[in-house]
């Protein structure tokens, strides 16, 4: 699972009002190398929740993002290399997800998150 | 025996390893899979700006719709219940990020960030209550209410999907529209029994231009028969008149080949070095009715 899709999953058990952002446990990390796309990226920046994002590539083990991103920034090519990295090229292969209001985990097996609820959970 | 697979088993029982294998190793299944999705894909109408979109895959099982995606240049996230389907997927090394989850519980996805959803096959599962704890109107209705916090505004859902009957396609239509979605149903081929495709197209927001329904493909008879290699049925018509004419009338207007078609054929004859009678003004004229 890649930095992308744990940015815009938020856990959904019935009665949580702020299931973002699922904190992240990490057993192993894999990385895989994905075509640059800087359109794609200036398309999606307004869309990331970026702190969100600094926090999981940081648990990740990947510390050269920037604290702080503002828009003027997407012109760097620098920035937007780091950030796609960040972004598409982190897969987290092993580990949990927890919900940060309930410490629910969710079980992250060969990149795949389980994210069914149970019964009581609806 | 009934053939509808959501008949028999709940999904993630239904496609067990050897189905999820049995599914993805039918080249036929393969191809009907990326022609849904590519036509999904069409009515998605995403704006042809050259920036890969986020799309979400809802039941992307094996990830042969989102192989579609991938090859037109989109990021997509899937989702599916069955494991198996995903293990497979993994193995055909889909591009996507894939999410084991259920889609009845609503999807867990922040609100506005997703630019556009399809679904081949899947959303017809929700209208079964497979485990006592199933209700599926209130499925529906988490299904449909989470899609649409996600979406951003104006983002489509295209969903191909073969309701059982006329209530059930209601139904499904009915909480789309509940939830805030504008749209209707697209049908494809409506004529033809095997090629009839339905599409739910839904827009985020209220109706407005944009999101009017967009024309169905071989609505009208010319197309329909188009490119179909074995015989439709519903083309292949007797006309009725015909049948209770005697046999000797029938024959009348049948083509009479004319003057020009026997001089030709005279002319080969002689080329042959055959004795051919001269070509006169009698040639090939019409006899009298009575003579």
């Amino acid at each position: 699972m890649r930095l992308l899709t744990h940015n815009m999953l938020s856990s959904n058990i019935k009665g949580v009002t702020n299931g973002f952002p699922l904190r992240i446990e990490v057993e192993k990390v894999v990385e895989k190398s994905v075509d640059f796309n800087p359109d794609f990226l200036k398309n999606m920046f307004a869309k990331i929740e970026y702190k969100a994002l600094v926090e999981a590539s940081r648990i990740m083990g990947y510390a050269e993002l920037p604290d702080h991103a503002e828009p003027s920034m997407l012109e760097s090519d620098d920035f937007l290399r780091k950030f796609h990295h960040a972004l598409m090229e982190l897969h987290l292969e092993e580990g949990t997800l927890v919900c940060p209001e309930t410490g629910r985990r969710f079980p992250v097996n060969k990149g795949v998150p389980n994210m069914l609820l149970h019964e009581d959970e609806v | 025996m009934t053939s509808r697979p959501e008949l028999k088993a709940p999904p993630e029982v239904f496609y067990n390893d050897e189905e999820a294998r049995k599914y993805t190793s039918s080249s036929r299944i393969i191809e009907i899979q990326a022609q849904l999705s590519e036509r999904a894909l069409e009515l998605l109408a995403l704006p042809d700006d050259g920036v890969p979109k986020l799309l979400l895959d809802i039941g992307c099982g094996s990830g042969l719709s989102g192989e579609t995606l991938t090859e037109s240049g989109h990021q997509w996230i899937g989702f599916d219940i069955s494991p198996s389907m995903l293990d497979v997927a993994l193995e055909r090394e889909a591009e996507g990020d894939l999410i084991l989850g259920d889609m009845g519980q609503g999807l867990g996805v922040r609100p506005g960030v997703i630019d556009g959803a399809i679904s081949i096959s899947a959303v017809q599962w929700l209208c079964n209550a497979d485990k006592s704890c199933h209700e599926p109107r209130k499925r529906l209705k988490s299904f449909f209410e989470s899609l649409y916090r996600c979406l951003a505004r104006g983002a489509r859902a295209v969903f191909q999907v073969y309701p059982e009957n006329l209530a059930q396609r209601e139904l499904i239509l009915g909480y789309a529209m509940r939830a805030g979605f504008a749209g209707g149903v697209v049908v494809d081929f409506p004529h033809s029994t095997k090629r009839r495709k339905e599409y739910l197209v839904l827009t985020c927001g209220p109706p407005s231009l944009s999101s009017a329904t967009p024309k169905a493909k071989g609505e009208d008879e010319e197309s329909c028969s188009d490119e179909e290699s074995s015989g439709d049925e519903e083309n292949q018509t007797v006309s009725i008149s015909d049948r209770h004419r005697p046999r000797k009338k029938q024959k009348l207007n049948k083509k009479v080949k004319g003057r020009e078609w026997v001089l030709r054929k005279k002319e080969q004859m002689r080329r042959k070095g055959n004795a051919v009678p001269l070509d006169t003004k009698y040639t090939a004229r019409k006899r009298k009715a009575r003579f």
